[in-house]
């Protein structure tokens, strides 16, 4: 048996009668009826005055007959055709009267996707308000510095021990892997090109300035940015999503105050810092290779590698490394703020805490690196 | 304009959801010492209208007083000043996941007060047993039930003793014996402390057992269609408010239909 159903007008009134099994099994070998029979219908409707639904020889039914009717009354209802379902057998009759008791939503149905142009446009329109929020947030976190350093705002010490510690200890590590492993390549690398001239003692002066000057900070925003950036998003934006940070304001704590301060903090101090470090980790590298595969001597390669670096190089990457714990702290804190309230946003914050950052790291370099050779340092 | 025992006032208040009114043009009183509800159906901006008056979000339209200041208009260190006394229930509690339940309590305390630290200790011992989670101070927030989270997230609302106290769906998911045992609760802190106690619930059960005074919320109006001691408007309010009031009645009692 299949499922079947048949369309006509009687004194103006349309009768819509199936009949057989219409279950989603029978439906299975015959998977085009209801939309034959609801376009059949649709075409009939502007000739009929009313509706009226029959079902006495349907053997098993399920929900996929009541879609097919509520479909065709729905349809009927919008063009202010009443539809009858008193005759409909068992419990079908008030099924279909409860799906049909609430009008649907103006405007309802499937939302329309933007089209090419419209999607630009919106993300156009949106450039001020991103602009606006991110110069807003900004502004919200230097004046909580300044509360901060003229003695009046509190953050919470354990807080900031906390950030200390993730971002400085916990991701030494990872940071001596890193760094250690690009002294190699660097050295590896540029024994290349210098075996040509017999001038491999350069190696050392070369993964020192490198190192030192912007490879070393680089590295170490990379890192803090993958790990400790997306991790400031993630947590600030699940307390948001847990309405947490409202519990804070809730109590006038400011949230800015309490969970954005410490962990800028934390990364204008921890940055340098592991930058330092990662600078030492690379030279080690280096030399590692220098002795092993060159045959340099280690006090000739520690001599040369003194020789060819200034205190000026240092306090570049210095600097590099302040700016980038900033550009990491901020972004991600700025993300986690703004969260939004399910879990797909936190998952989407933290991305774009990680992107954000590395990006503002390269750009924040080759800005550093053109205003230092324009001013000759 | 503001009454003399005001605690709270809304004076015509529109509260929307970026462009989308919710509700419109609300003005009632909450009197010191009120047990005051905000009901009305599912979705009709009862959470949003508290989020305005507890200071979260700003009102489109309107004010919120507090006394006779008008909170919005304040300048922050006067808003902040305000919110400090005043404590909020979250619907799922809301604690800090990072700190235990003591130090949940605590926080506030540490931020505000210079008590030693074993002062601080010992007074978020004592709120957390108001709320019977005693022996619980070293718990994190994941390691506990949600009924314990709420009454914890009480204990935390209580820490700076404030003067108005929020709840937002307080017997939301509780079992029938735990929400009339947090109703009770909710009164006798009313009695001893003195508190103003602001609930936004469609529990009938919670609102006959402890209001008394209330604001209905109408979703296809979009505004207050009633406000008053709900006992009264069970018998003199508009049908909806009557309906809204008696139709889960029966069902609470197993009487439906």
């Amino acid at each position: 048996m299949q499922p079947a159903f048949d369309i006509h007008l009687e004194q103006e009134t349309l009768i819509v009668r199936a009949s057989g099994p219409w279950s989603r099994q029978a439906l299975s070998s015959a998977p085009l009826v209801p939309d034959a029979m609801t376009k059949q219908a649709f075409d009939a409707l502007p000739n009929a005055k009313a509706v009226r639904f029959l079902a006495d020889d349907v053997t098993d039914w399920d929900s996929v007959l009541l879609a097919a009717f509520n479909a065709v009354a729905q349809k009927a209802r919008a063009a202010g055709i009443p539809a009858d379902t008193s005759a409909l057998p068992g419990g079908m009759g008030p099924m279909l009267d409860m799906a049909l008791a609430v009008p649907p939503r103006d405007g309802g149905g499937k939302k329309e996707e933007p089209g090419f142009l419209e999607t630009v446009g919106a993300k156009t329109l949106a450039w001020p308000g991103i602009t606006k929020n991110v110069v807003d947030f900004v502004g919200e976190v230097s004046i909580s510095l300044a509360r901060f350093f003229s003695g009046r705002a509190s953050c919470s010490p354990r807080d900031m021990w906390n950030v200390l510690r993730e971002c400085g200890v916990d991701a030494l590590p990872i940071v001596t892997l890193t760094s250690l492993l690009l002294g190699l390549i660097l050295a590896f690398v540029s024994s290349m090109q210098l075996k040509l001239f017999g001038a491999e003692i350069y190696v050392a002066s070369l993964v020192g300035v490198s190192m030192v000057r912007v490879m070393g900070p680089v590295l170490t925003g990379i890192v803090l940015s993958g790990r400790t950036g997306a991790s400031f998003a993630a947590v600030i934006g699940s307390m948001q999503v847990n309405e947490e940070v409202d519990a804070l304001t809730g109590f006038g704590i400011s949230p800015t105050d309490f969970l954005v301060l410490p962990r800028v903090l934390g990364l204008a101090v921890m940055t340098p810092l592991l930058t330092l470090y990662a600078d030492v980790a690379g030279i080690a590298g280096g030399f590692l290779v220098g002795v092993i595969m060159l045959d340099i001597s280690p006090a000739a390669y520690i001599n040369n590698t003194i020789q060819f670096m200034t205190l000026g190089y240092v306090w570049t990457g210095l600097l590099h490394a302040l700016v980038f714990g900033f550009i990491i702290s901020l972004c991600g804190c700025y993300q986690g703020m703004r969260c939004g309230r399910n879990a797909s946003a936190v998952g989407r914050a933290t991305t774009a805490a990680v992107v954000n950052s590395i990006v503002g790291i390269i750009v924040a370099t080759s800005v550093i690196t053109i205003i230092l050779t324009v001013l000759d340092l | 304009m503001i009454p003399e025992n005001s605690a709270v006032s809304a004076r015509n208040v529109t509260v929307a959801y970026g462009s989308r009114v919710i509700q419109s043009d609300l003005t009632f009183t909450i009197r010191k010492g009120d047990i005051f509800i905000i009901m009305g159906g599912s979705g009709c901006g009862k959470s949003s209208l508290l989020r305005v008056l507890m200071g979260l979000t700003p009102p489109a339209k309107g004010s919120v007083f507090y006394g006779n200041t008008d909170f919005w208009g304040a300048p922050e260190k006067k808003r902040e000043e305000i919110m400090r006394r005043t404590g909020v229930m979250f619907q799922s509690g809301a604690l800090w996941t990072s700190r235990t339940l003591a130090e949940n309590v605590a926080l506030p305390l540490e931020y505000y007060t210079d008590l030693s630290p074993r002062d601080i200790r010992a007074l978020a011992s004592f709120k957390l047993s108001l709320v019977g989670l005693a022996g619980f101070e070293d718990f994190y927030p994941s390691e506990i039930s949600g009924g314990m989270k709420k009454r914890a997230g009480l204990a935390r609302a209580l820490a700076l003793d404030p003067e108005v106290v929020y709840f937002d769906e307080p017997s939301a998911g509780l079992d029938p014996v735990s929400a009339a045992r947090l109703d009770e609760l909710i009164l006798q802190l009313r009695d001893t402390l003195g508190m103003t106690v602001v609930v936004v619930t469609h529990e009938l059960a919670s609102i006959f057992a402890i209001a008394s005074n209330s604001v209905f919320l109408d979703a296809k109006t979009k505004t207050m269609t009633a406000s008053g001691d709900p006992h009264e408007l069970l018998r003199h309010g508009p049908d909806e408010v009557v309906e809204f009031l008696t139709r889960g009645k029966g069902r609470d009692r197993g009487e439906n239909q």
